[in-house]
């Protein structure tokens, strides 16, 4: 047995005054609690407190520290341990959703709709999408399909100029549908391999906002029969449960192919993912990690999981 | 997933004996509940824990009111409690200060900052006739600049003109001397948003602070937002000092827990709703209406409020009168759809009744709207005071009629025909069940399936504590 005997009292306390801190420090929290003591009750109730405090959901979290339960209960056990088999735990989640978007060359465009709510993180991602692309020597254009929002057609001509895209755009109150036609033509036109049409942020349960959606997919499809080849949904990882609604709703009214993970660079960690991942299995592409162009990576299981645990990257 | 707390509540009450007070076992088992019902609304963990040790000690040997059942018992302490920690009033924007009052907008990127700048301004020149200007200090994300420009114009008020490459502590200074210059009552700062663990914008957005001294400070949040609510109100209050919040997307369907979260733990009062992209699509906040989407079943206790008020209790006695002598006609229906639609917006009311997320769903396949209840009363409104009485009389010619003055179809007048049937038939029922058993039994769950057109259990015009968790 430990050398440690803390009563459950002071372990609590010790718990809260973690938790009052951030709700996101996972593995610090984990840290401050576990020097190594024994995996009892009261330690597995605190650890489901953190994973829910990483937007996880309360069933997720439940699930996971019942594994642990089953592998370790009564053991002796270190921070390090606890968060590397949490870690674990999580990575095994998600490592079936981590795909990388694939773009097919032979497509000429390769159409990609980006949707979302707003002000998800939709223009910055295809920006940093884009600078990637022509850095591996693909031809892109970009389309400016939020015709809504104040300035919407600015911001994605800036993303146009910075990567070198042309930005096929009309003026705001324009029919975004016609503007995905147009940029199709055009991409089509210049032998381009990837085409971008952003879309303006729209919240999920608006059914004519999701319809206009959908006729943006009907009216490239008079062109390209099967586009678009992908549907990307931007989440940000500030979004707790409601993330859900979001997948569902969006995965129904437009065919949904994977998610981008914004903001991974701020507290919140976006642990509603697991969840997704368990739920819905759908693909997880990109993590965003900061506002310029560079600030996006692939989605790594891996990374992600023990980045979530506060444990070291790798490498 | 998302159940309604009420939902919870009633799976646990349902088994448990009517008693006088509440036990600690019937808390305790409650508590479990409230907790994941707040979890799943994104309620912060800390903050839950706090709120359910509250709620707990106020319900332990609770007194249950007669009227209703142990679980509306406790949903309605938890309510209560959730509505007192939100804030009992609406506050409104504090601008008794000396011209140009200055405005500071702050928050996460995608919050919805400038939108909501533009927002206030309009809310501020067309409420109180001020004169506005906004200025925008980011100069960060791509056209954020043009962005609150365009707001600006749309909204009528000026803006600060753009000079490139100027930062924002200068632009901050500049606004407030053409503020001054100029004559405005109010200048709003709208910042980048910004993460609150980066040093560099955090120390930035003080300097801008300390420069322009606003006199509120509001905190922009999306109703959308998980934990980290609790950890990113604490740093902003922190490092730059809030003076309120304001909850935007709340035309979303996300429970909005982030509110009692940051109000929790800054202590500052929640100023706004944002509840559309459209620029009058701000409200003032009503801690109930929160208070009732975190626990996703409405406003129960204005429900029941509004409910008695609405369904005068001699109306009652004459409906229960009527029914118990299975004599139900056509005005009677006509009052009860009266009844209905004094109580608002059918939808509204539909949102604010517990357990309703099935029955929305079947009324949205019944079409049920406030619309229809008003075709509805237009045509039995076109009927003759003689064929309501005895609506046999009603034959195919007389449809006719009816149809025309009521700019309906006979294909309605049948419907409504039909729905009249039906309740006049659960009369007859209840009647024989009524001798047999007293009183009518909770006539609540008992009427016909929406498809009538009749939200189900509306039939009386709820008998406050007649409808179940
Ligand atoms: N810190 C951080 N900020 C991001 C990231 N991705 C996007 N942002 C910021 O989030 C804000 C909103 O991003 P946009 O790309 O405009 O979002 P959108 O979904 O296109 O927004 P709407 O078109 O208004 O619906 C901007 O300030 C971006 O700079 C990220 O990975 N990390
Ligand atoms: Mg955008």
């Amino acid at each position: 047995m430990s050398g440690q005997t803390q009563d459950s009292s002071g372990w609590l306390a010790r718990l809260r005054a973690g938790l009052a801190r951030s709700s996101a420090r996972l593995g610090q929290g984990i840290g401050a609690l576990i020097t190594r003591r024994t995996l009892d009750d009261a330690a597995l109730e605190e650890l489901e407190d953190l994973l829910i405090t990483a937007d996880i959901g309360v069933t997720t979290s439940a699930r996971l520290v019942a594994a642990l339960r089953e592998a370790r209960f009564g053991r002796d056990v270190t921070a390090d341990e606890v968060r590397a088999a949490l870690a674990e735990e999580i990575e095994a989640i998600l490592d079936p959703v981590a795909k990388p978007l694939v773009f097919d060359p032979a497509r000429k465009p390769h159409v990609v709709l980006v949707v979302g709510v707003n002000g998800a993180g939709k223009t910055t991602t295809i920006g940093k999408i884009a600078k990637q692309l022509k850095d591996q020597g693909l031809g892109v254009v970009l389309a400016a399909g939020d015709t809504f929002r104040a300035a919407a057609v600015e911001q994605l001509q800036v993303w146009g100029q910075r990567t070198g895209c042309p930005v096929m755009a009309r003026e705001t109150g324009a029919d975004a549908a016609g503007v995905a036609f147009d940029a199709l033509k055009l991409a089509a036109a210049r032998k381009d391999d990837v085409l971008l049409i952003d879309t303006a942020g729209r919240l999920h349960n608006r059914t004519e906002l999701m319809a206009e959606l959908e006729k943006i997919s009907r009216v490239l499809k008079k062109l390209v029969p099967d586009a678009p080849h992908s549907t990307l949904l931007v989440l940000d990882a500030t979004t707790g449960q409601n993330a859900h609604q979001q997948v569902d709703i969006f995965s129904r009214m437009v065919h949904v192919d994977g998610l981008a993970m914004t903001k991974l660079d701020g507290t919140a960690k976006g642990g509603v993912v697991v969840s997704l991942a368990e739920k819905y299995k759908i693909p997880v592409h990109y993590a965003g990690v900061g506002e310029s162009a560079e600030d996006l990576r692939p989605f790594s299981a891996r990374d992600y999981a023990r980045g979530l645990l506060g444990l070291p990257p790798e490498g | 997933m998302f159940d309604t707390l009420s939902d919870r509540l009633g799976g646990i009450f349902d088994k448990l004996k009517r008693r006088a007070t509440l036990s600690a076992a019937d808390v305790d088992a409650a508590m479990r509940e409230i907790r994941v019902a707040l979890l799943e609304a994104d309620v912060a963990l800390p903050v839950v824990k706090d709120f359910v040790a509250r709620v707990r000690e106020e319900a332990m040997g609770q007194e249950v009111i007669r009227s209703i059942t142990p679980g509306q018992m406790v949903v309605k302490i938890v309510h209560d409690a959730l509505v007192e920690t939100l804030g009992s009033d609406a506050t409104e924007l504090d601008l008794r200060a000396v011209p140009p009052v200055p405005i500071l907008m702050v928050g996460l990127q995608g919050s919805g900052k400038t939108t909501t700048s533009g927002k206030i301004a309009l809310r501020l020149k067309e409420k109180e006739r001020k004169k506005v200007l906004l200025a925008s200090l980011d100069v960060y994300r791509p056209a954020a600049q043009e962005q609150l420009a365009q707001l600006a114009a749309q909204a009528g008020v000026a803006s600060l003109p753009v000079i490139v490459g100027e930062m924002p502590v200068a632009i901050a200074r500049r606004a407030m001397d053409v503020g001054r210059k100029e004559g405005y009552d109010v200048v709003i700062l709208d910042t980048a948003g910004r993460l609150h663990i980066d040093a560099g914008l955090m120390d930035e957005v003080a300097k801008v602070r300390d420069v322009a001294k606003p006199h509120e400070t509001l905190l922009v949040v999306d109703a959308m937002t998980g934990q980290d609510a609790v950890t990113l109100a604490r740093e902003f209050n922190e490092k730059v000092g809030i003076t309120g919040i304001v909850l935007t997307r709340i035309d979303g369907d996300a429970r909005g827990g982030g509110a009692l979260s940051m109000r929790a733990v800054t202590g500052r009062p929640i100023k706004f709703l944002g509840a559309g992209e459209k620029l009058d699509k701000l409200e003032v906040f009503h801690p109930d209406r929160i208070a009732g989407r975190i626990l996703g079943m409405g406003d129960v206790v204005s429900l029941v409020e509004k409910a008695a008020e609405n369904f005068q209790a001699d109306e009652a006695e004459k409906l229960a009168k009527k029914m118990m002598s299975g004599k139900f006609d056509l005005d009677d229906l006509l009052g009860q759809l009266r009844q209905l639609r004094k109580m608002g917006d059918i939808k509204g009311l539909m949102g604010m009744l517990p357990g309703v997320a099935k029955m929305k769903k079947q009324m949205a396949s019944a079409n049920l709207d406030d619309n229809l209840l008003k075709r509805q009363e237009a045509i039995l409104l076109s009927m003759t005071p003689k064929e309501r009485h005895a609506p046999d009389l009603i034959k195919a010619s007389r449809k006719k009629r009816i149809a025309a003055g009521s700019g309906t179809s006979v294909q309605e007048v049948n419907k409504v025909l039909k729905q009249y049937e039906q309740m006049a038939q659960m009369m007859k029922q209840m009647k024989k069940l009524g001798k047999k058993g007293g009183l009518p039994p909770g006539f609540g769950g008992g009427m016909p399936p929406a498809g009538g057109g009749m939200p189900p259990g509306f039939g009386g015009g709820f008998p406050p504590g007649g409808f179940k968790f």
